[in-house]
């Protein structure tokens, strides 16, 4: 599902470069549940954004779901983003004006769905992470579990191949992170890929495989047995 | 194209009442502005037209002088006189000259009277051809003719003032009236847009004048049209009948006090040149105004776009291309422009109508108004400017990069 091979990227400050992923391997096979880890400054959340096709790179290749992500233009990026990719955010990135059904339907806004279909699905979404009675409500009147419910539905409801999950759990107690590993446990069950970066070895665990990352490279890649 | 961008656009202006508003309103007061400017402009205009409507625009008028150079023998100071033979001369020999007319002053106001009734009037006389010049309307019977001319008939033109106050608005054609002592048939009555005073002239003809008031054959001012001529041929009308006058009366054709001659064409496309300044530099005051507008919707745009960097982030992670964003800024910029934009101009349209219906007409303002070219061009300048006001914002949406807006806080 995801290839990497060779990739590198450098940002340059001024006369500084830095070079943030030096020769990096990944493969992550369909349906797989992988964790990234690595300290601040690793180079995981530079490759995550790489993944996401937020960011690009200097050489080597990407491919994502046998498509070569290279030097795409921006509305290119916004469209393989919108078809393949659901995103959630350690701050839910949830637009404060609008209802959880109308952050759910957001992406789907951008391919064109009709409203009813939109208002359907959002709903259908809603309903797969237990907050369908909580569809006309806003972020503000929800706690941080909920928001991040409403994150994942919205990250699935355009039925991507990937879910890239950058810190999920970072903004919530442990109880809460645990209802949320569980949800993604299942949406991976539904046959999702999901690669979720985190500090929290708890989290961490709970995936089936971990891949730590330092000074950009990838140091250590296991199975969980 | 779906609705959901206006649903959108509906959201975040719901979201910023206040700075829609105040947005709203410089665009609706540059655009109420510029209809204003220009619907006085062309209220100004129209005084200023409605002033030359009396005369015929493309006349002449020759005034006689007192010579102020000596010449082939003669001293300075000789008075011109002008004689029926300069106006036969003129209308001979000067190119173009389509109307002409002479006036022999009878100076002093004249009493008439109608069958008891008495008033007293301005009489004037002239050729057949005055009638073009003064732009004079026949509304019943006839003007001054060639053979009132031939016969020194004993005949009057009354004007509408005579009409009311003489007849009393029975039909005065074919009556008599005794003007300082010589009875006049009425032939005519005629009306004139010079206002009360044109209209309470009686016009007898010149001939008549001269043998009744011991004028002989002297004329004291002649004037003649021009056709269309250009202000150049109108010049050259001039310059040609001060030849004539100089060679025929032995003067200096360059002596600037033998002969006075009032060039319309000159003056009329003076005005016309003044007014196309005017609102050249009246449609340079409203831009300006609307421009100050444009930049503060696009100000205040850039601002909204810097506050909303992370939505605008969070929708470009989701797959909103960059042209979905530009889109979605320009519409607003278009929305709030437009909307506001044309609140002004009606604002404008209806203070205009407010002013035509209150404010009496005069020579220096009368009908203020804004034609359909005014309103198409005000609506033009709309558009083009909603549009430049969304650009620079639309374009920094454009450049908002997630990565850094999703990293911000908030």
């Amino acid at each position: 599902m995801i290839r990497v091979e060779k990739l590198n990227k450098s940002y340059h400050l001024g006369h500084h470069s830095l070079h943030v992923l030096r020769d990096v391997d990944l493969f992550v096979g369909e349906g797989e549940l992988v964790a990234i880890m690595g300290s601040s400054g690793s180079g995981k959340s530079t490759l995550l954004n790489i993944l996401g096709i937020l960011d690009d790179y200097d050489s080597g290749a990407y491919t994502l779901a046998d498509t070569l992500i290279r030097d795409l233009s921006e509305r290119k990026a916004a469209i393989y983003r919108n078809q393949l990719i659901g995103f959630v955010f350690q701050s839910f990135n949830l637009l404060s004006f609008k209802t959880a059904a109308e952050n759910v339907a957001l992406p789907l806004i951008y391919q064109g769905v009709s409203r009813k279909k939109r208002d359907a699905l959002a709903l259908e979404y809603l309903d797969r992470v237990g907050l369908a009675d909580w569809a006309m409500h806003l972020p503000s009147e929800m706690s941080g579990g909920q928001k991040q419910r409403v994150a994942i539905a919205r990250a699935l409801v355009t039925k991507p191949r990937v879910l890239l999950a950058d810190e999920p759990t970072g903004a919530l107690d442990s109880k809460t992170s645990d209802q949320i590993m569980d949800l993604l446990t299942e949406v991976n069950g539904d046959g999702v890929t999901v690669v979720v970066v985190t500090h929290e070895p708890d989290v961490a665990a709970r995936t089936h495989r971990t891949i730590r990352v330092k000074d950009g490279i990838i140091e250590h890649d296991e199975g969980h047995p | 194209m779906s609705i959901d961008p206006l649903v959108e656009l509906y959201e975040t202006l719901r979201t910023s009442k206040l700075r829609t508003a105040v947005t709203a309103f410089s665009v609706a007061w540059g655009i109420f502005m510029l209809v204003i400017l220009l619907g006085a402009g062309s209220g100004i205009e129209n005084g200023a037209e409605h002033e030359f409507r009396d005369d015929a625009t493309n006349s002449l008028w020759v005034y006689r002088g007192t010579t102020s150079l000596p010449f082939e023998g003669h001293k300075i100071g000789r008075n011109v006189q002008l004689t029926d033979d300069d106006y036969d001369a003129i209308q001979r020999n000067v190119t173009g000259v389509e109307h002409i007319t002479g006036r022999f002053y009878l100076s002093g106001q004249f009493t008439v009277s109608y069958k008891g009734t008495v008033s007293s009037f301005d009489v004037r006389s002239c050729h057949p051809g005055h009638q073009f010049i003064e732009n004079t309307i026949i509304t019943s019977g006839r003007f001054i003719n060639d053979l009132d001319l031939r016969d020194h008939r004993k005949v009057a033109v009354i004007g509408p003032v005579a009409v009311d106050r003489l007849f009393h608005k029975a039909d005065p054609i074919g009556e008599w009236i005794d003007v300082h002592g010589t009875m006049y048939r009425v032939v005519g009555v005629f009306d004139d847009v010079g206002g009360e005073e044109e209209q309470s002239k009686i016009y007898i003809p010149i001939t008549t004048a001269q043998m009744a008031y011991g004028g002989a054959s002297q004329i004291h001012q002649i004037m003649f049209t021009i056709g269309d001529a250009t202000v150049a041929e109108s010049e050259s009308a001039v310059l040609e009948t001060k030849r004539l006058l100089a060679g025929r009366h032995h003067f200096n054709p360059a002596d600037k006090r033998a002969l006075f001659i009032r060039n319309n064409v000159d003056d009329f496309q003076r005005i016309v040149a003044l007014f196309a300044r005017i609102r050249a530099f009246i449609w340079i005051v409203g831009l300006g105004t609307i421009v100050a507008g444009i930049v503060g919707v696009s100000n205040i745009m850039l601002i909204s776009v810097r506050e909303r960097t992370k939505e605008i982030g969070i929708r470009k992670a989701l797959g909103a291309t960059p042209l979905r964003i530009i889109t979605q800024i320009l519409m607003e910029s278009f929305v709030v422009t437009g909307t506001a934009g044309y609140l002004g101009l009606v604002a404008g349209l209806g203070a205009l109508e407010l002013v035509r219906a209150k404010v009496p007409p005069s020579d220096f303002f009368r009908d203020p108004e804004a034609s359909f070219g005014v309103v198409v061009s005000a609506t033009l300048v709309l558009v083009v400017s909603s549009l430049l006001a969304g650009y620079f914002p639309a374009r920094l949406a454009a450049r908002v990069n997630p990565i850094v807006a999703l990293r911000a806080e908030g």
